[in-house]
């Protein structure tokens, strides 16, 4: 939690004021505000203040996962985060990991081994897996990845082909990473 | 969610003079329960102080076999730090069993129990472990802490800022989770304590976390999985649901306390 | 272009908006001055409505509007409809009570619509919603099918009398009642079908529009088949005629049925929005999915199945009661007559069947095609039956399917169904192999050593797609036909639109159509693009259901491509100055059989709108429309082999092993098929250890609105599955391919309830089997034992 921050608040004037934030987050590398209500979540503001529809939600109880971006470098549910709680955190959300164009090791494992269905859930799954592949060293066997996946709900997919490309993402990314050490 | 006003604190001080001056207001530390409460609209607290951002109430400090959790310290620290795993792996255990990988990310100790949701895991830890809650006022022993569902010795605007225990010289945590939320329809921790084996109980209790003597005196006499696998529990004291009846609660206090007991070997 | 055609494991071209966060789903639709509404649902099951006050609501910030049934009414919006009429045996037609899109003076199960807010923000809204007062004389409600046939239940709609909204049969009651009589054996069961709620991870939402200058109304919505939602809304809503109303349902996050139906919600905002003049966009949270998305299942049976002395059926009876809910939703009385009964023949032959189906009104949820629709229902019951019988006559699970297997087709069942092509017997040795049946008791023995319980449990489906021929399903009491349309459309530099009326929510048609025309012209499937789901694009199509996109919808594509085909040879005939006979297309050219005449097909295709030099006679451009109407149903058929170990300290369920062998015809892609059979193995995973809908019996309240007690399968709760096709084409539509969408979730509840009561020795057992479910029926197994 590096980052120093002041609150930016709107003048307080009267009731409706005074639920009013300023948020500003770092979102995909680019610093960006925004007013709204201080009951606002983190995943509406992203979606509907800054555009950024990638990040979904599935469900109402902080268990289907499909909003999880990643904050200060932390996977969260960002259906349940405050957009003030996160206000001068570094975001990540689905539409910033590919770069250049170039889909992450991850998307890419997810396109060929068939991890998507619908789509609806895949942002939240894609995040998830890029922090797991990143917190495990490259140490991931199935059955931890299915534990790995508790926090993340797919009604297509059975999970078979998801588990499948997040062990081959991580073979490619932690191949790849043995490969440049030696 | 109802409307409501968003608060920063930056010390205990600040935190506890902002709740002091809010009557409907609440802490907020990871807010895993509290704003998902808010948002299916079961509370409407009018002002939320957040203490995520107090640097003092995070991080996990062990000296020798004393541990010191600070209250803000979110799961994910506690089940992935080396230092309180090479002296009480089961509370690592247990921290990696709650929520899933983002929760415990945002989830903290303090705001789990402080909550005593009755079938949050740490309760059954911090009672088994004979913890001292520590908040911005006084100290509170585990066995006075945990007041029934949801209810807790916290008095108005009184913080938790920390859990000090002395790692046991054995401890295990069993959970069976909820098919549908994972929370625990029973979890059993067991700790072979200076002061005798104590074994807490979350998730079944009709009311919240409990302790069970005849499994203690057991354990006491030998630390073994056989000694509770025959210790029954009365059904009559346990909650009945959808998931789960009192009596197959009661079976699974068992269970789960013979397999915390083996885990701790 | 083989690497890309028909049989090639390609991956989906529309992943990569998916993985990037491009999806275009309809809750990600923001238009100028759009406002965000919530709905005022009933609190009770069933209740009078005595008055609503919406003044204090009206007064709340934000607030634009807030509309109730009285005005929708007044302004000529009709009831919702269920489009498949079914007759009761006696001959009166089914007993359909009023659905108001907004309820006016009774509500009839917990979340009822009762009123509709708009408001500037999603959270106004909500909080209006609050204080819009509603006044409510409770009344008795009424949640199990079996009550509510009782007596002096719950009067549910005065339209049918005893809440009972047909009572129909199917079959020969005579034969199978002498069958019966006269059997060397019988086996009687009882079979349950639990109530499940679909759960698409995208939440239903819709978007509705309305443009006072042209008079003309949009309704952005997650469906399935947006022209269904056009017809309906345009004939029996009174929503806006056809030309005035342009429905599109953009990226959808899985449907699984529950996005067929025209819901409320998608009514009444596109009403609210010329009422208030503003854009109105409603998003469904999880807890309102739970309380208003279709139901689906909730059957209760009674069977009887006859054998005679060397163990070949000789006749099958049923009597089901369908729990409907409190509406007829649109399709909710096809679902357990004619996509259910006209299955219980199985794989089997069996001379004699009968059922009789009856359905009910109950204060819950609509109830209509889940996942499978009926087809799961029948093959539970066979199947469970099945495995009883087996057990009681003292032999093999697969020595008793084997020997009442039809061998020969096409076979005509006693209850409509023609069966076209199969062979059963491949499936189940197949199934057998992977699962190393014969190694189970070694298995079994060494789990037991370890304290766990194992058991071993098979499932032989059959299930019905392609759906359907218009003339049957019409002559059955269907509304609508069932047939799809294609149009193929060649740009002049030879890039291809496919519009199909089809609708891709997850089934991966941009891919799998695509590879079709591929194969078909040999062209790159990058150069192909597959238009789908709006109205104002496609002229008229079917949707998606019934796993009915590849051998209804390629099958129009197909025919399409025949016509463009034959139009593409005769011009490039004309320019070759060949005989059009001679004229084959070959990666992406047009050659002249037998020399070295040639021509790219981008050059056919740009000959074709210079028109400089056609064909006398020929009419400039290449496009080409069909409309496909299938000859017969398809009938996709496998054998899935479940294996589990139990705990039996806890009761809990692992699933140690599960393979499916299935045979679905011709398969354009199989990494696509292949998933398609892990997602509705997962869903048939989850009814049978995990999903229920349950609710209060005495006050109606739905007790699983949340995740928090509504169990989802995870990732933990199911492990991967061993897949295998014995394929036999298709012989009723062009491409031989039967369909795979249903069968997962159709053949692997059975297979996992048998194999479960095979490990714990016990004839009954209700889905799901929770662990309490389980841990319990042990404690009574355990107790006679403990008694000897």
């Amino acid at each position: 939690m590096g980052t120093v921050f002041e609150e930016t608040r709107a003048p307080s004037m009267g009731q409706e004021e005074d639920n009013m934030a300023k948020v500003t987050l770092t979102v995909n590398g680019r610093t960006m505000s925004g007013e709204c209500d201080d009951r606002t979540l983190l995943v509406h503001f992203i979606r509907e203040k800054l555009g950024l529809t990638g990040t979904h939600v599935g469900c109402d109880t902080t268990q289907c996962g499909a909003c999880v971006v990643h904050m200060d470098g932390r996977s969260v549910k960002s259906c349940s985060i405050l957009a003030v709680q996160a206000s001068g955190s570094t975001v990540t959300t689905i539409e910033g990991i590919a770069a250049q164009g170039e889909l992450h090791p991850v998307q890419a494992a997810f396109n060929q081994h068939h991890g998507l269905q619908c789509g609806f859930c895949t942002p939240g799954m894609v995040m998830t897996a890029v922090d797991m592949i990143g917190r495990h060293g490259g140490a991931l066997d199935e059955a931890t990845v299915r534990h790995e996946l508790e926090g993340n709900i797919c009604r297509c997919t059975g999970y078979h082909n998801i588990v499948k490309a997040v062990l081959a993402a991580n073979e490619e990314m932690h191949g790849a990473a043995r490969q440049a050490a030696e | 969610m109802y409307a409501t006003s968003y608060h920063r604190a930056s010390s205990v001080g600040e935190a506890v003079n902002l709740r002091a001056s809010h009557d409907e207001g609440r802490y907020v530390s990871g807010g895993m329960t509290l704003i998902a409460t808010m948002k299916q609209r079961l509370a409407a607290p009018s002002d939320l102080i957040d203490l995520r951002h107090i640097a003092d109430l995070r991080g996990i400090s062990v000296e020798g076999r004393s541990v010191r959790i600070g209250a803000a310290t979110p799961h994910a620290d506690v089940a992935g730090s080396a230092a309180l795993r090479t002296v009480c792996p089961a509370l690592c255990h247990l921290a990696g069993l709650i929520g899933d990988p983002h929760v415990r990310n945002m989830g903290t100790i303090g705001g789990s129990v402080a909550n005593n949701d009755p079938a949050a895991d740490y309760p059954s830890a911090v009672l088994a472990l004979n913890a001292t809650v520590v908040t911005d006022r006084r100290e509170i022993a585990a066995d006075d802490f945990f007041l029934g569902m949801f209810d807790t010795a916290l008095e108005e605007a009184e913080m938790i800022t920390a859990f000090r225990f002395e790692a046991p010289e054995k401890a295990g945590y069993a959970k069976f989770p909820n098919p549908a939320s994972r929370y625990a329809i029973t979890g059993v921790f067991v700790a072979k304590t200076a002061g005798g084996a104590r074994v807490a109980v979350t998730g079944a209790g009709s009311s919240g976390v409990f302790r069970v003597p005849e499994m203690e005196a057991a354990l006491l006499s030998s630390w073994a999985p056989e000694s509770v696998a025959n210790v029954s529990v009365d059904p009559a004291q346990l909650m009945s649901d959808l998931h789960a009846t009192a009596e197959y609660r009661a079976n699974l206090v068992r269970v789960m306390a013979k397999r915390a007991v083996q885990a701790s070997l | 272009m083989g690497m890309e055609g028909i049989g090639a494991r390609v991956a989906r071209k529309e992943d990569k908006r998916f993985l990037t966060g491009k999806g275009r789903y309809t809750d990600d639709m923001v238009v100028a001055g759009m406002k965000f509404a919530y709905f005022v649902r009933s609190p009770h099951a069933h209740a009078k409505i005595t008055g609503i006050d919406a003044a204090a609501a009206k007064a709340m910030p934000g607030v634009i509007d807030v509309l109730d049934g009285r005005q929708l009414q007044a302004d000529g919006i009709g009831n919702l409809i269920c489009g498949w009429m079914i007759h009761s045996k006696d001959g009166s037609p089914m007993k359909m009570g009023a659905w108001r899109p907004l309820a006016v003076d009774t509500v009839r199960y917990v979340g009822d619509a009762v009123a509709i807010v708009v408001a500037d923000s999603a959270a106004e809204a909500r909080d209006a919603a609050e204080a819009v007062i509603v006044d409510y004389d409770e009344l008795p409600a009424v949640t199990t099918s079996l009550a509510a046939l009782g007596d002096g239940a719950p009067q549910i709609h005065p339209e049918a009398p005893g809440n009972l909204i047909f009572d129909w049969q199917i079959g020969d009651a005579l034969a199978a009642d002498k069958a019966i009589a006269e059997a060397a054996h019988v086996t009687e069961i009882e079979i349950l079908n639990n109530r499940l709620s679909p759960n698409p991870m995208e939440p239903r939402a819709t978007l509705g529009i309305y443009d006072s200058a042209e008079d003309h109304f949009t309704c952005y919505t997650t469906s399935q088949n947006p022209h269904v939602a056009r017809l309906v809304m345009s004939a029996f809503y009174n929503v806006a005629p056809e030309n005035k109303l342009r429905v599109i349902a953009p990226d959808v996050g899985g449907g699984f049925g529950s996005k067929i139906y025209i819901y409320p919600e998608e009514i009444v905002c596109l009403w609210a929005s010329k009422k208030t003049g503003v854009p109105v966009k409603w998003t469904s949270d999880r807890t309102e999915a739970f309380l208003t998305d279709a139901h689906g299942r909730d059957h209760v049976s009674k069977v009887k199945m006859a054998f005679d002395k060397d163990h070949r059926i000789t006749a099958l009876k049923v009597d089901t009661i369908a729990n409907l809910g409190a509406y007829m939703s649109l399709f909710s009385s096809a679902v357990p007559t004619y996509l259910y009964a006209t299955l219980l023949s199985g794989q089997y032959a069996i001379p004699a069947i009968h059922a009789n189906v009856r359905t009910v009104y109950t204060n819950t949820v609509p109830v209509d095609a889940y996942r499978g629709a009926g087809r799961p229902e029948a093959t539970y019951l066979l199947e469970r039956t099945m495995e009883t019988a087996a057990r009681e006559l003292g032999l093999s699970p697969a020595e008793l399917r084997r020997k009442n297997f039809i061998r020969s087709f096409p076979y005509q069942t006693p209850v409509i169904m023609t069966y076209d092509a199969g062979d059963y017997e491949a499936s189940l040795n197949a199934a057998m192999q992977a699962a190393d049946w014969d190694g189970f008791a070694a298995r079994r023995a060494e789990a037991e050593r370890r304290g766990k319980k194992r058991g071993i449990g098979m499932s032989c489906y059959i299930e019905a797609c392609g759906i359907a021929p218009s003339q049957a399903v019409g002559s059955l009491g269907a509304g609508v036909g069932l047939w799809e349309s294609a149009e193929v459309r060649v740009n002049a530099v030879g890039t291809i639109e496919v519009l199909t009326g089809s609708h891709s929510h997850g089934q991966g048609h941009e891919t799998t159509f695509a590879q079709l025309v591929a194969d078909r012209l040999g062209v790159p499937i990058s150069s192909v693009n597959i238009v789908h789901g709006d109205t104002d694009k496609v002229q008229m199509g079917m949707g998606t259901y019934g796993s009915r996109s590849g051998a209804v919808g390629m099958s129009a594509i197909v025919k399409a491509l025949d016509k463009v085909e034959m139009k593409a040879k005769k011009i490039a005939a004309h320019l070759m100055e060949a005989d059009e006979s001679d004229i084959v297309i070959e990666n992406g050219e047009l050659k002249v059989a037998g020399t070295d005449k040639v021509l790219p097909w981008f050059q056919v295709a740009l000959a074709a709108y210079t028109a400089h030099n056609l064909p006398a006679g020929m009419e400039p451009g290449l496009k080409e429309s069909a409309f496909y109407d299938p000859s017969n149903f398809t009938f996709p058929a496998g054998c899935y082999i479940a294996e589990v170990e139990i705990d039996p300290e806890t009761g809990k369920t692992e699933i140690v092993q599960f393979v499916a062998a299935d045979d679905f015809g011709n398969i354009i892609n199989p990494l696509i098929v292949e998933g398609q059979v892990h997602g509705g193995l997962a869903q048939g995973i989850g009814q049978a250890l995990l999903e229920e809908v349950r609710y209060d019996e005495a006050t109606g309240q739905i007790l699983t609105a949340s995740y928090m007690d509504y169990a989802m399968p995870r990732a933990d709760d199911l492990p991967s599955f061993t897949l295998s096709h014995q394929n036999t084409p298709c012989p009723g539509n062009p491409l031989g391919i039967k369909g795979c969408g249903e069968a997962g979730a159709i053949g692997s509840p059975p297979a996992l309830i048998n194999a479960i009561t095979d490990a714990i020795g016990i004839k009954y057992l209700t889905m799901p089997a929770t662990p309490l479910k389980v841990w319990t029926a042990l404690q009574g197994a355990a107790m006679p034992m403990a008694a000897e």
